[in-house]
């Protein structure tokens, strides 16, 4: 089921269009990865999710029902410019901002003294803001983000700003998370963790969604068709070349080992292939060459580009 | 707690323990009562070296005329001028030259001296000189007890003012006391509601500029954030104006206590005079003096109190709101001039109108002014303590509440997309725009 749909989500401003028929699906208990240049309209749409900004049309929905004012208790939010009160004592600031997601005041108290002492940061409740360092600060916002356990998450470029421990450790908070049941959505540059931890994705280009589904199935529609082949012969062979595939590279190691790239025709599957190369040669290793998100992002994002110009 | 309620509790409790709020609270109303007591308390205190003045009389006629007095001792010259200057013993302050007939030849006095005379010496010394010339004149004239005659008919007079009530009793006023009550107003609402009304406006641009704003917004509408913080921050502006009440009612009674029960306006007036020159023209002789008492109970001060809360209230609530658009509008506090400038401007010509008004309550400026909502409040504290119509009274708040109201949505309307916008700073045009987006 999904906790969150977009249908047709059109958002106009003064002189641009920042949204243009935006529908998107986000799986229950699943890691959505909202992906996209800068000025795609990602900002856009996650302020609409979390009700900061109306569309001028289509629709939002939540959990089953079109969104409601209440429902943003049920949506945490770690915004990509993050800020907080420098001035303000960092556990009063963490209450308050806990009590405007609808927590009581005792019960924001007793989480937040949980997440602190999970995070190691007990010792700062009594400290301004501004004396705490940046990653410090960092972990003061998200804990603020999922205090009240919301049903939704929504994380902008969570990793910027923290150091590769701390964003190792991050990752595995949003996992956890995951495994709890609560939903992400995951808005993100970097191409690498949305293959590491994203379920699902969803490409917006200039104001539409240019590409969309489970990150798996993304990356077998993008596949090349190409293989990576690691093969023992006993001697010297000539050009690998059937109905099935044909040779793209090679490279000899020696000893009658041979590193090949190979090309297959799409409609023959992996098995026919296997099978058809296994009855000529030893096979020391096999693997299909998948493209890579960054790769995909690229090669969409860079297509639309020409197609508009 | 409504989420307005959780804002304003933090706005109010952030100011109210801060450090700076305390002691500008407790040390300003001292400070105040000082600025007003300590120049008159060292005033009364006189230097107790007699200063003595050489005069150098050449005519002959003048010199035994002058009469000495706690600070000043005339002696009469014993040399020329030359040998005073040359001689640094004789103890001589200063040295007064009078050449040739004073009546004939007003140029011929001259005070000398080493040092710069002091203002209080030449007013005295010009003063005898008057008095004698004067009665020279007057001998001049050979009429017969002129002197007595001109001393008699010269009156000081003050009219007592007293003021029908409706229920029938007659109340004594000072209309001094009364204007100097308006003055005072005027300046405590006009510095509440710029100094308040900026706060505001900086609050609003620190949640801006910090990105704050993007996480407080997906919890509560803009529009609840901004009254939440008008109202908190206002609420800190009364805080403050019943401390201050409480601390004055304390310092003043304290202060009466001590120099004794009755008091009379002449003192009063001795008082005010250090902040309003005007009033010295006005000090009542001690024959009609009023009971202080008699008078401070003239003014209305219960209606007083509940018109400045009210007027305050509704002029803040119209700043404040104006405040909090232009603090979302603009990126920066640079940027913030553009827009200010006006504000400011309208500001000054609203405590102009209210000091102006201060002669003619009832006239045709004070009266228009008060049916315009951004200087209503500051003319209003002038007019007030004159107790103006009920129905103007009742007119000039509903003017102004209805457009501080107005404001209130106008500014939520630009505030909601302002406090979202970085980058390029918006023009007028722009911002006018955003009054119509869907929110």
């Amino acid at each position: 089921m999904d906790l969150l749909e977009t249908h047709d989500v059109v958002k106009q401003y003064a002189n641009h269009l920042a949204l243009d028929g935006v529908s998107i699906q986000v799986p229950e208990g699943k890691i959505f990865g909202l992906l996209g240049p800068n000025g795609a309209g990602k900002t856009t749409l996650i302020r609409i999710i979390n009700r900061i900004t109306a569309p001028d049309s289509g629709t939002v929905l939540f959990d089953g029902h079109l969104s409601r004012p209440e429902d943003v208790y049920q949506i945490g939010y770690l915004p990509e410019e993050r800020g907080l009160y420098k001035k303000m004592k960092v556990g009063e600031q963490a209450i308050y901002l806990a009590q405007l997601k609808g927590l009581s005041y005792a019960d924001a108290k007793k989480r937040l003294q949980y997440w602190f002492e999970k995070f190691e940061i007990v010792e700062w409740w009594n400290r301004k803001l501004e004396e705490l360092s940046k990653g410090m600060q960092q972990k003061v916002q998200f804990i603020i983000t999922v205090i009240h356990e919301p049903k939704l998450l929504i994380l902008d470029e969570p990793f910027s700003g923290f150091d590769p421990v701390n964003a190792e450790r991050l990752k595995q908070e949003i996992l956890e998370l995951k495994e709890k049941g609560h939903t992400i959505i995951f808005s993100t540059h970097n191409m690498s963790s949305v293959e590491e931890i994203c379920d699902h994705i969803a490409l917006i280009n200039h104001s539409h969604v240019v590409l969309k589904g489970a990150v798996s199935e993304v990356r077998r529609r993008f596949r090349t068709h190409r293989y990576n082949l690691r093969i023992q012969s006993a001697m010297d062979f000539p050009k690998l070349e059937g109905a099935l595939y044909s040779e793209l590279a090679r490279t000899a190691e020696g000893d009658g080992v041979y590193n090949l790239c190979i090309g297959k025709r799409p409609e023959v599957s992996n098995s026919e292939l296997l099978g058809e190369l296994g009855k000529q040669y030893e096979i020391l290793s096999f693997a299909e060459e998948i493209p890579s998100m960054h790769d995909i992002f690229i090669q969409v994002v860079e297509n639309k580009t020409l197609k508009t110009e | 707690m409504s989420k307005v309620g959780l804002i304003v509790k933090r706005e109010y409790i952030q100011r109210v323990s801060k450090k700076s709020f305390l002691l500008l609270t407790f040390l300003a109303p001292i400070m105040f009562a000082a600025l007003i007591f300590v120049p008159l308390w060292l005033s009364s205190i006189k230097g107790d070296e007699v200063k003595k003045v050489a005069v150098l009389d050449n005519v002959g006629k003048y010199a035994p005329l002058f009469k000495d007095t706690e600070d000043i001792q005339f002696v009469p010259a014993t040399g020329d001028m030359e040998s005073y200057r040359a001689d640094k013993d004789r103890e001589i302050y200063a040295f007064l030259s009078i050449s040739a007939d004073l009546l004939e030849h007003p140029e011929a006095a001259i005070l000398y001296s080493e040092k710069q005379i002091p203002m209080s010496m030449k007013k005295e010394v010009n003063n005898q000189i008057e008095h004698i010339l004067r009665d020279e004149k007057m001998a001049s004239f050979h009429i017969p007890n002129l002197k007595e005659i001109i001393a008699e008919s010269d009156i000081s007079f003050d009219i007592r003012t007293v003021k029908w009530e409706a229920d029938g009793s007659q109340n004594a006023t000072s209309a001094e006391v009364i204007s100097i009550a308006g003055f005072l107003l005027t300046f405590l609402i006009y510095i509440f509601i710029t100094s308040y009304g900026s706060m505001v406006m900086q609050g609003v641009m620190e949640e801006k500029t910090n990105r704050i704003i993007e996480l407080i917004v997906s919890s509560v509408k803009p529009f609840q954030l901004m009254i939440g913080k008008v109202i908190g921050i206002g609420m800190v502006g009364l805080t403050q104006f019943f401390l201050w009440g409480i601390l004055t009612f304390v310092l003043v009674t304290g202060t009466l206590f001590i120099l004794g029960g009755d008091t009379s306006t002449a003192e009063l007036m001795q008082v005010s005079s250090a902040m309003d020159a005007n009033a010295m023209a006005a000090v009542p002789s001690d024959s009609t003096a009023l009971k202080l008492h008699e008078i401070v109970a003239s003014i209305p001060i219960a209606s007083l109190a509940i018109n400045f809360i009210l007027y305050f209230v509704g002029g803040y609530l119209l700043y404040a709101s104006l405040f909090a658009a232009i603090g979302s509008a603009v990126n920066q506090p640079e940027d913030s001039s553009q827009f200010m400038t006006p504000m400011m401007l309208l500001m000054v010509f609203a405590l102009y109108a209210g000091i102006y008004s201060v002669d003619n309550p009832d006239g045709p400026l004070a009266f228009w002014c008060s049916w315009i909502p951004f200087v209503s409040p500051i003319v209003m504290m002038v007019r007030l303590p004159y107790d103006i119509p009920m129905w103007q009274n009742l007119l000039s708040l509903v003017i102004l509440y209805g457009t501080a109201f107005a404001c209130i949505w106008v500014s939520g309307k630009i505030y909601r997309i302002g406090i979202l916008m970085y980058g390029k700073k918006p023009g007028v045009m722009e911002i006018l725009r955003w009054i119509r987006f869907r929110g």
